[in-house]
């Protein structure tokens, strides 16, 4: 079975497969293990922290993104972007975030909006 | 030297093959992204480049390649998704030219290698442009969409790679 170089090729197609498959599961295990219900959401554009919002009271809050707006709603210990007008509302449909780490990212925008923990004010990622 | 018949020969192959890409980024941009997450697609237009790198060599693939996400992100997308596609591509041609030039993966391993590397060269460029490490939140599913639209994009790609004998055809 290894002498015929077409199933050694396709052993090792498997095997590089596996390998990538168990590295996106490991990476989401990671992901969820760190994920808690956050106390805020961190709100950024281009990199630079605009606002933080507290997950606990319900606020609306506009933010202006590079080409457009976004908006950003918490309401009973979740946050959703509830409107943009960016082409494509990527952001709009990534849905309600509550725990840590979290993010609705919106790329025409450059704006993020991260839930982060209560304390330590930032997520290990 | 080579000659002016091997030059228009040459030229013509490489818009052929670049307006059937751009085809096909085309069809592709007609479907709507129903994932939540950027960037997952298969990526049809890779079809052809899978097909130059095996049957013409990195020369080609790169040429068509680079042409095609300029032209289609004029088209079809913006300046930043210039950005992305160009970093993307060029990455996974790179990966997927190494991995043929080593010759222990068939057509379809080279295709998931490229499928996921291009993913990964996403990532790491929207992190980079965002300047957030957040967006590392998406890539266990992006590595997942990379290995499901590479095996689709090599698959394709080998029955392709067999069936066209581009060379006799045109040469």
């Amino acid at each position: 079975m290894e002498r015929n170089p077409k199933q050694r090729k396709i052993k090792n197609d498997i095997i590089l497969t596996a390998s990538i498959l168990i590295v996106a599961v490991v990476v989401f295990v990671a992901v969820l293990f760190v994920s808690q219900k956050g106390g805020y959401v961190e709100v950024k554009k281009d990199g630079e922290i605009i606002g933080k919002y507290p997950l606990s009271t319900n606020v609306t809050v506009e933010i202006s993104g590079s080409i457009g707006y976004n908006l950003l709603m918490i309401e009973d210990g979740e946050a959703y972007i509830k409107s943009a007008d960016c082409p494509d509302k990527l952001c709009v449909k990534r849905g309600k975030i509550d725990k840590n780490g979290e993010t609705a990212v919106c790329l025409p925008n450059k704006v993020t909006v991260t839930v982060i923990g209560g304390k330590e004010g930032k997520s290990d990622f | 030297m080579i000659s002016n018949r091997e030059k228009i020969k040459s030229l013509s192959l490489s818009a052929l093959l670049c307006s059937v890409a751009l085809i096909l980024s085309y069809l592709e941009s007609l479907v709507p992204p129903f994932f939540p997450i950027p960037a997952i697609k298969v990526g049809l237009p890779n079809l052809v480049i899978i097909f130059a790198l095996y049957k013409l060599g990195f020369g080609y693939a790169v040429t068509v390649s680079v042409l095609r996400v300029f032209l289609s992100s004029l088209l079809f997308g913006s300046l930043l998704s210039a950005a992305y596609g160009t970093a993307g591509a060029l990455i996974s041609l790179l990966i997927m030219f190494l991995l043929e030039k080593l010759n222990c993966f068939t057509a379809v391993g080279v295709s998931i290698a490229g499928g996921v590397s291009h993913n990964i060269a996403q990532t790491l460029l929207a992190m980079i442009i965002m300047n957030t490490n957040e967006i590392a939140y998406y890539l266990p599913f992006l590595l997942l969409s990379g290995v499901v639209a590479g095996a689709l994009i090599g698959v394709g790609g080998a029955f392709i790679i067999k069936k066209i004998n581009i060379k006799e055809r045109f040469f």
